[in-house]
């Protein structure tokens, strides 16, 4: 279903080019759980933002069910980038609007009525924990708080994938396990899920498919998969 | 879809303006600016307009006869020089009706009143008054006179010598046009660049929340909306600051402008062409907020 093919990416913006990931190619198949693990700086990030051609490769292509993700049209992109549901690393939540708004903002994209969007709004905060935060803006929010609002976020539109970039980093232990226990619940309902990680107890307790990246190349791709870096 | 679409971005709009104070009042006030720009430009256009109108109306030309002729004979003159295409007004002064002018206007001169005594006679011409719709077309008129039959029972015609006084207007008015004109186009230049400026700042502000909605997979015209919608939102309420600014302002500045141009009110002329300035600004205020969201936004949403 998604299948990088020899993906380099340099980043050539600063006074010395930065190599971030390089000749890296691994498919995934519909309904997987894929857990992407490397240390800081191996490149996670840059493979999500790949994916939701956010960036360009310096070379490879990443196809999605037969397109080449970087050849979609300007006017299909946003109907791409909604098959998908994003946690950023950096939350990237809106901040004009409230945890409420953030939310229902995809949904508003893409549509639903305004009955639809406060059930599943209301839903979705519930089961992140967020119910009584929902007329707050973010930085009115602590860490763990916006890290769950853009889980939220990146979950109320039922996506195809989910790409969850380190959603865990900033959670305790008890909002940690109940995030993973989530996103495998969804997964199960047939959501594909990539989940960047450098969490060891994440990656043992899961027990499905491990792609270990060290300096932007993969070094282990395990189908069911230990932390080991 | 559109119209829920429509609802969601004025909602999405105004939502944004609310809380953007700051931002939003910003705007407001260097549009503010801008619009009473407009609107003034507008009304000192006007208010020269009717300047130079009323000094053209005190512009004409006398053509006197010699004493013998009577009055009959001026007619006959009168007559044919109604039928000029350029002559809008024809008044025949007879020499009684000067010399009642005359006394009138010169009855605190003594020396001038006694040696019109001494005199014993009345020394005055008759004369035609005649006013052309335009001043440039008393040149036309006297030469017609010059080379009709007519000009043997003329005395003189009292052209010439206003003719300087006339060009002199007109050259002054000219220049005071066209020191306007480019006057106006650069304030407005300046006006405009700081308002497109201050609305691309509030856009700059927002670059990293376009990013995120692309990301989340936003058509354009659905992050555009809002934006332009804010836009007008700040049009409209500079537009009514302003007319508020004007309304009360002229209220009180008409009657002291009245002074110095008789006959004009711009209070009651600002009332009289309400629609055409609210126009204007609307115009002005609107066009400006929409045109500059929607330029300094097309930068973010390139692909
Ligand atoms: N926009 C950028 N410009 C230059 N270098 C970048 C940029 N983004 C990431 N990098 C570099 O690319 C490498 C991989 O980064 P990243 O994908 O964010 O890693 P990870 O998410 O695994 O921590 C790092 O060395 C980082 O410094
Ligand atoms: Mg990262």
């Amino acid at each position: 279903m998604i299948s990088f093919q020899n993906i380099t990416k340099v980043y050539k913006s600063g006074i010395s080019p930065i190599s971030a990931l390089e000749d890296v190619s691994f498919e995934i198949n519909q309904g997987e759980f894929v857990s992407i693990v490397g240390r800081s700086g191996a490149g996670k990030t840059t493979l999500f933002k790949l994916f939701l051609a956010e960036e360009k490769p310096t070379s490879g292509q990443i196809f999605y069910e037969g397109q080449d993700v970087h050849k979609i049209k300007s006017e299909q992109l946003p109907y791409f980038r909604r098959r998908i549901g994003a946690v950023f690393q950096d939350y990237k939540l809106l901040g004009t609007k409230t945890v409420h708004e953030n939310v229902a903002y995809i949904m508003e994209v893409m549509g639903a009525t305004e009955r639809e969007i406060n059930k599943d709004v209301t839903k979705v905060l519930e089961i992140t924990g967020l119910a009584e935060r929902a007329n707050n803006f973010p930085e009115e929010l602590s860490g763990g708080e916006r890290q769950r609002a853009a889980i939220a976020r990146a979950l109320i539109h039922r996506p195809d994938i989910i790409l969850a970039d380190e959603p865990t980093g900033n959670l305790d232990p008890f909002h940690t396990k109940e995030i993973i226990k989530l996103l495998d619940t969804i997964n199960q309902m047939g959501t594909t899920v990539l989940l960047a990680t450098h969490n060891k107890d994440i990656i043992n307790t899961l027990k499905k498919r491990v792609v270990t990246l060290e300096q932007g190349r993969i070094i282990r791709d395990e189908e069911r998969g230990k932390f080991a870096l | 879809m559109f119209l829920i679409s429509l609802k969601r971005i004025a909602k999405s709009g105004w939502k944004g303006f609310r809380r953007q104070g700051g931002l939003s009042f910003a705007t407001i006030f260097i549009m503010v600016l801008t619009i009473s720009l407009a609107t003034s430009m507008f009304l000192a256009q006007k208010t020269s307009q009717f300047l130079v109108a009323s000094l053209k109306e005190k512009v004409d030309m006398y053509i006197y006869f010699k004493q013998e002729l009577s009055s009959d004979d001026i007619l006959i003159v009168k007559d044919e020089l109604s039928k000029m295409p350029e002559v809008k007004e024809v008044l025949y002064v007879s020499r009684e009706e000067a010399l009642d002018k005359f006394t009138e206007r010169h009855k605190e001169d003594e020396a001038i009143m006694d040696s019109l005594e001494e005199l014993g006679r009345n020394p005055l011409l008759a004369s035609l008054n005649i006013k052309a719709w335009e001043a440039t077309q008393y040149a036309a008129i006297s030469s017609f006179i010059t080379d009709s039959p007519f000009n043997d029972l003329v005395a003189k015609v009292d052209y010439q010598q206003k003719k300087s006084a006339i060009d002199k207007i007109f050259s002054l008015t000219d220049s005071i046009n066209m020191a306007g004109i480019v006057f106006s186009i650069g304030f407005a230049l300046v006006a405009i660049l700081v308002a497109f400026n201050t609305v691309r700042l509030a856009i700059y502000n927002a670059r990293e929340e376009i990013e995120t909605m692309r990301l989340v997979g936003a058509a354009n015209w659905f992050i555009r909306g809002p934006f332009l919608f804010q836009g007008i939102l700040a049009g409209l309420f500079a537009v009514a600051v302003t007319m508020l600014i004007f309304g009360i302002g002229l209220y009180f500045l008409g009657p002291h402008l009245a002074i110095l141009i008789p006959g004009f009110n711009i209070f009651s002329y600002f009332i009289g062409n309400i629609l055409l300035i609210l126009l204007i600004q609307l115009v002005a205020g609107v066009g400006l907020g929409v045109i500059s969201s929607w330029i300094a936004i097309r930068k973010y949403l390139k692909a």
